[in-house]
């Protein structure tokens, strides 16, 4: 009995498999996460969900799916939540021997070079949703890797063109002593250095008493420098740049890493038909959908309408047109939007919030560029010193 | 000396009266839904006031008359209902079990059955305005939006505005029978008055498709070019076309701009100023006025049609989205 219903299960499963190849074209995506422990930190009330990404790339995935079900395409989603640096080498190439040829990942820079190596070998596709890092954009590139996440230049530059339309043209920089934190610094200065905003004052963060107790004593006196318009945090993992703000020396907004904050997308952001997708989202995950989110759910969607315009499912193909100029994503920001054919960056605009209202979304009228005014955010063609092409297999 | 003053009182009243006789016989009034107001705003036609702002449901959003135009149709979107008004005195008569956020929809040839967009759903629902009975849910693409139906009634027309596609419904059984993928962000379809052409604006993508009804298949693609406006900018919406064939009108959005086309040749003859993100469009009865409400003005903007000029803007509520003008 058992050996018959066994048999009828792979007659079934086989039956099904072959239904479906003859009239579906199946389209297999990867979401893999490592989240490396932060370290502990002054302000832990709000833990990010662990879900980030993951939620986003299953939205994705319903929508693509919504759409497929008219033109005969389906899209599935197999995910991992990797434990240690190595687990995730392990499971791409698990998932790639498996046939998988599109990996959406929110890895570190390190893992994610480490994966793009395995995986451009199987001449797969990457979709970097999960690293900020601007050398990923200008001369570390990486082949076969699009970004829907955006650089860290992206962001500060969106500050950097509010902070100049709004004449606040002096900036007091507080920085932290993580790897990340002096990465987003050194891109403040950059903007600074773009917008011609003058930098008074630049000072690490290096304290270790309990700011909760003390941030009115400490913070006057360490923000008490030449005169400033702007206080830009550079403190990513949110130690003790929650404490910054109305603990000025000189009574000035905060921006940056806290405060007034460039994101790729946040609650706030309900203009161009965003109300729906954060509806949906909340509807389907009972929370916010965030920055992380959003990168995910722009590359799985970036995959639907590279299947849905192209019906292919050879990876040159999709991704030659994913970086072509043909490509156009409706993306909830108020425009359409397409990759950075040298860097495989997602052009994007940058919603600048604060925790219940967006404030501004660059690029700002007036910030012009030849090509696009999209691209007057992070780095643009001629600062950067990438091709980004595609890579067959090789094995 | 009495007297004299009796007959002129009379005299006077009555030449108040037939001046306002003659004023309610033919002003004809426009309906705005104020979408974050939850209000419609009545505006004259005549004096191009508005004269009323009525309390509806939340977030009102598309706005259509019953054929005999004795009752309004509001998609009250967070209300998830629509609710249906008596244009006599303005009172709710009824709410239709529209399922979900509804955000447009089209009214059957037969005056009965209202197809309405559920965008939260992906659904299509059919609901009988007599009966106030849902007669169908239809599967549709993710966030629809624009509905239109074929002036014979044979076809509902959905477009879903994160799948990029026309829906077609045959009316007859609601089936789903056929897809048109048009560019990004489908919102809007409107039928030429014979009924062989579909218009399909495309906000995301900045085109107009035009569609031929029979073969289901684009036959040409409007685009728009407007001096000193980025072409990102330029994101088609709401659509109306003349009864004579000869024009048709695009609402830009956030171009703030309408755009003159010719109907036959799909030549854009002109662009008109309007106010800030000009969503919906309507004509007065004898197509000599065209009004647009600009979402993020909070106005409304007057077309004279003959002269193809911006005559005035009015103020309304706060994001200004439908508009139907009752003769």
């Amino acid at each position: 009995m058992g050996i018959l219903k066994f048999f009828i299960l792979i007659l079934s499963l086989q039956l099904f498999s072959i239904v479906a190849t003859a009239e579906e074209q199946e389209t297999k995506i990867a979401f893999l996460a490592y989240h490396p422990d932060r370290g502990p930190v002054l302000s832990n009330l709000l833990p990010e969900p662990e879900d980030r990404g993951l939620n986003g790339a299953q939205l994705g995935l319903k929508d693509n799916n919504t759409t497929g079900r008219f033109l005969k395409q389906h899209y599935s989603l197999v995910s991992a939540l990797a434990e240690t640096p190595a687990q995730v080498n392990n499971i791409v190439t698990q998932w790639l021997d498996s046939g998988i040829r599109l990996l959406i990942t929110d890895l570190p820079k390190n893992e994610l070079l480490a994966v793009t190596d395995i995986a451009t070998a199987y001449g797969a596709i990457i979709f970097n949703a999960g690293s900020y890092a601007n050398e990923l954009r200008t001369d570390e590139c990486l082949p076969n890797t699009l970004h829907t996440l955006p650089s860290r230049a992206m962001l500060t530059d969106a500050l950097g063109q509010w902070s100049t339309a709004r004449r606040l043209q002096h900036w007091l920089l507080i920085k932290g002593s993580q790897p990340e934190d002096i990465a987003y610094s050194d891109s403040l200065k950059r903007s600074a250095k773009r917008f011609g905003v003058k930098i008074v004052a630049e000072k690490t963060w290096s304290f270790d008493t309990d700011l909760r107790r003390t941030a009115q004593r400490e913070l006057p006196l360490f923000t008490q420098t030449d005169e400033y318009d702007l206080v830009v945090v550079a403190d990513e993992r949110g130690d003790f740049g929650e404490y910054v703000m109305y603990n000025t020396w000189y009574p000035r907004p905060v921006a940056g890493t806290q405060g007034l904050t460039p994101v790729a997308w946040h609650r706030v952001v309900e203009q161009w038909g965003a109300a729906q997708l954060q509806s949906r989202f909340e509807k389907q995950f009972q929370r916010w959908m965030n920055s992380k989110d959003y990168a995910a759910w722009a590359a799985v969607r970036t995959i639907g309408e590279a299947v849905t315009q192209t019906r292919s499912s050879d990876m040159a193909i999709l991704f030659n047109f994913i970086n072509s100029d043909q490509f156009q994503l409706a993306a909830f920001k108020g425009r359409k939007l397409n990759f950075r054919s040298w860097s495989g960056q997602l052009r994007q605009p940058i919603p600048l919030v604060q925790p219940r209202s967006l404030v501004s979304q660059p690029p700002l009228d007036g910030f012009l560029h030849p090509v696009t005014d999209l691209d007057t955010l992070g780095f643009d063609q001629p600062e950067s010193s990438c091709t980004v092409s595609f890579n067959t297999a090789i094995k | 000396m009495k007297t004299l003053k009796l007959s002129l009182n009379l005299l006077a009243s009555s030449v108040i009266s037939s001046v306002l006789l003659s004023s309610i016989a033919t002003a004809e009034t426009a309906y705005v839904s104020n979408e974050k107001d939850d209000t419609l705003s009545l505006i004259d036609l005549d004096t191009l006031e508005v004269t009323e702002t009525i309390h509806v449901g939340e977030r009102p959003r598309g706005i259509i008359f019953s054929h005999d135009r004795t009752k309004l149709y509001i998609c009250a979107s967070d209300s998830d209902t629509v609710q249906v008004m008596d244009l006599s005195d303005h009172s709710i008569i009824a709410q239709l079990p529209s399922g979900e956020d509804p955000e447009q929809f089209a009214l059957h040839p037969d005056d009965r059955r209202l197809y309405i967009a559920n965008e939260d759903d992906a659904l299509v629902t059919v609901v009988d305005t007599q009966t106030q009975e849902v007669l169908a849910q239809i599967d549709v693409g993710v966030e629809p939006e624009g509905m239109a139906i074929s002036p014979d009634g044979k076809w509902a027309l959905s477009t879903s505005e994160t799948t990029n596609m026309v829906h077609w419904i045959d009316t007859e059984t609601n089936q789903l029978v056929d897809n048109t993928l048009v560019d990004q962000r489908p919102r809007h379809v409107e039928f030429n008055k014979e009924g062989s052409i579909v218009w399909a604006s495309s906000e995301i993508g900045g085109t107009v498709s035009i569609i031929d009804v029979a073969s289901r298949k684009i036959q040409h693609k409007l685009n728009f070019k407007i001096r000193g406006i980025h072409p990102d900018k330029i994101q088609p919406v709401g659509i109306r076309l003349t009864d004579d064939g000869k024009y048709a009108f695009v609402a830009l959005g956030p171009a703030n701009h309408i755009a003159l086309v010719d109907a036959k040749t799909y030549e854009v003859l002109d662009y008109l100023l309007v106010g800030r993100r000009v969503w919906h469009m309507d004509f007065n009865a004898d197509q000599t006025r065209l009004l647009t409400t600009n979402g993020i003005s909070g106005d409304v903007s007057v077309v004279d049609v003959e002269n193809m000029k911006v005559i005035k803007s009015i103020k309304v509520g706060r994001y200004p989205w439908g508009v139907r003008i009752k003769p």
